[in-house]
């Protein structure tokens, strides 16, 4: 056999599996949602069929449509509070933490977290924010309430509060690894020209580090954007999140080919945010080397 | 001259116990080009650090231009480096590169495009001026963090092994550069190196480290005609190293005795008892390959010996004899017009070498300083 042949063979052999399984149960599941998109429901199945209705529906009705612009507002409130948190906490340790050992131990301290449970991460936050809970016994504790409020929880706020505790660690990683990329030489070329700390940090550091930010935010967007748990937990009546829909209508709605819409407008935005993250962090790459 | 840059009882060491500079004293004259040399380890980049200020020493004082700016953070020194990496700032073009002290000086755009044209010609990339730097050769790259550095006209320029990442014949010319830039500015150089050869060919005074302290200071030729250890000997060019024993002193000379050999040398001004333990050593150039049975001239010492190998340098051809010591003796023999590789002694060859006491330097041998 040829050396190409073979190589060709041994190629094939190492990449078919996973590319049959992205098929079978990516591309396939993608392509049958698609369908189902055009399809006309009949209560309590659907009929094969090739009309708009279902995706015409989604921005005619405001019921839908809020929840979309609602979901979006939250995503990208999570986002920056996520990148808000990330930054300074990856920039710590970073440049902060002198010693290798203890860097790496608070490192994985912020990774831990994901190891845990997303629903008992998600929980927490109800025993935390609740009327009988941990922030309220403080409260009236020390006096600064009389009796418990219900302020906490049930709302948007809750869900920021609960959705960004979740992400931060997928922001915290590439920020940690584009800061740790950034030669310690540059900024000391930047302080030997004369320039202080502070500007240093946005002439310099700051610009080095959009990769990771961006990174981080696709992230935690992408993952809010998609997210049922924390609305279902925290988020109460005015908290219902897109992937809350799109749930109920492969649930108790029983109106699939009206979830498959939604699902595939869910699809695009978080397509086209990958794809323009991606875009800006191409033109923007840096050789650091 | 005023001196420019002291450095007082300067101590660093870092963690783990290791003591990077160890009591080091030293100034530095204004226009001086200086070059701190030696091994890696040496403390010869910590010192240039705790210059810049990026390092802070643990005892000592740092003076500049008669300020003490041992307290003072690096953005507050009047002094700028060219670092061994380049560290250009790789989101910004060589124009911003070399303007960025000054832009967020405050300086003037106008002044800034300016002074940033005048200082790329005069590192002669005036035409990358809107490359990126990861569109330069490491020489351009180099070039560009030399422009840099001097445009705020420095008190003093810091160069950290800047020709070190080079290739050899841009390391020559870029030598030579640096050199025409120092006359041209006339500001202070403090350069690092671990290439003795760029040490001898730049410096106007060569200070030889070897852990943590100077072992010695002086012109290149000092250095090089009058070691003060036989490890500057060795580290500076390649001294042929001969222990041996004093036999006795006359007339400003010394005689010492190596097995069966016995040589002639010139007292230093240090004594050296009948007895003593010592190191002789020899510069390759400096003895002169004679065929057997030259009558050698008055004071030289005639060592006879057997050709072992030859290696032909182009200009000159280095040839290794058996002397009967431990270490075969090298002799450089330079080539002329009417003297080529052809007319060498070959392999075998029984040779005679004559050595002038003056070109024989003696240290004392104690154990341990010996390279």
């Amino acid at each position: 056999m040829r050396l190409a042949t073979r190589r060709r063979f041994t190629a094939a052999g190492i990449l078919g599996g996973p590319l049959a399984w992205t098929l079978v149960f990516m591309f396939v599941p993608y392509a049958i949602m698609f369908t189902y998109s055009f399809y006309t429901r009949q209560f309590p199945t659907m009929v094969p069929d090739f009309q708009f209705g279902n995706y015409l529906a989604l921005f005619a009705d405001p019921q839908y449509y809020q929840v979309l612009l609602r979901t979006i507002k939250i995503a990208v409130l999570v986002t920056i509070a996520a990148v808000a948190l990330a930054y300074p906490l990856a920039y710590f340790l970073v440049f902060k933490v002198a010693s290798a050992r203890l860097r790496t131990a608070l490192y994985v301290a912020v990774i831990v977290p994901l190891w845990v449970s997303y629903l008992l991460r998600a929980y927490t936050w109800k025993t935390i924010l609740g009327s009988e809970g941990v922030l309220n016994s403080f409260l009236v504790w020390t006096g600064i309430l009389d009796q418990p409020t219900d302020l906490f929880l049930y709302n948007q706020f809750a869900m920021v509060l609960t959705l960004t505790y979740i992400f931060v660690p997928f922001c915290v990683m590439p920020i940690y690894a584009s800061l740790e990329k950034i030669p310690a030489s540059l900024k000391e070329a930047s302080k030997d020209l004369g320039v202080g700390p502070f500007r240093t940090f946005l002439a310099v550091t700051l610009p080095l580090s959009v990769p990771g930010i961006l990174a981080g935010a696709t992230f935690t967007f992408s993952l809010t954007m998609g997210d049922f748990v924390a609305p279902f937990l925290v988020g109460g009546a005015d908290g219902a999140l897109i992937a809350t829909v799109v749930q109920s209508q492969f649930g108790t709605a029983l109106n699939w080919p009206l979830g498959s819409a939604l699902s595939m407008v869910m699809l695009f935005i978080v397509l086209t945010i990958i794809t323009l993250s991606d875009r800006l962090e191409r033109a923007g790459r840096l050789d650091l080397g | 001259m005023t001196d420019i840059i002291e450095l007082r009882n300067l101590t660093k060491s870092f963690t783990g116990g290791i003591v990077a500079v160890n009591d080091l004293t030293f100034a530095v004259r204004e226009g001086e080009f200086v070059t701190l040399l030696g091994p890696s380890g040496c403390g010869k980049t910590t010192t240039l650090r705790l210059v810049a200020g990026f390092e802070e020493p643990d005892a000592g004082r740092i003076v500049l231009g008669g300020r003490d700016v041992t307290d003072d953070p690096p953005y507050q020194r009047a002094v700028n480096t060219v670092f061994q990496d380049y560290a250009l700032f790789p989101h910004m073009t060589v124009a911003q590169n070399v303007g960025y002290g000054l832009r967020i000086g405050g300086v003037a755009r106008a002044e800034i495009t300016g002074r940033v044209q005048d200082t790329l010609r005069m590192v002669d990339l005036l035409d990358k001026i809107d490359a990126m730097p990861n569109q330069l050769s490491g020489g351009q790259k180099q070039r560009v963090g030399l422009a840099r550095a001097i445009i705020r006209r420095p008190k003093v320029l810091l160069l950290d092994e800047p020709l070190s990442a080079l290739d050899v014949k841009l390391r020559e010319s870029m030598q030579v550069e640096l050199k025409h830039l120092h006359q041209r500015l006339g500001i202070t150089f403090v350069l690092v190196t671990h290439d003795q050869k760029e040490a001898l060919v730049m410096s106007d005074r060569v200070v030889v480290m070897d852990a943590g302290r100077i072992v010695q200071a002086g012109t290149p030729g000092e250095l090089y005609d009058h070691p003060a250890t036989p490890y500057v000997a060795n580290f500076i060019g390649t001294s042929n190293l001969i222990p041996a024993r004093v036999v006795g002193a006359q007339a400003g000379e010394l005689l010492a005795e190596a097995g069966p050999l016995r040589l002639r040398a010139q007292a230093d001004g240090t004594a050296h008892a009948t007895g003593a333990r010592v190191l002789l050593a020899v510069r390759p150039e400096k003895a002169i390959l004679l065929p057997p049975g030259t009558a050698t001239s008055g004071g030289a010492s005639a060592i006879e010996g057997r050709v072992l190998e030859r290696f032909f340098h182009g200009n000159a051809v280095r040839v290794s004899v058996d002397i009967g010591q431990a270490e075969p003796f090298m002799v450089d023999v330079q080539l002329q017009r009417a003297l080529g590789e052809a007319d060498m002694p070959g392999t075998g060859a029984a040779v005679l070498l004559a050595i002038e006491p003056g070109s024989v330097n003696v240290f004392a041998d104690t154990a341990g300083v010996r390279a």
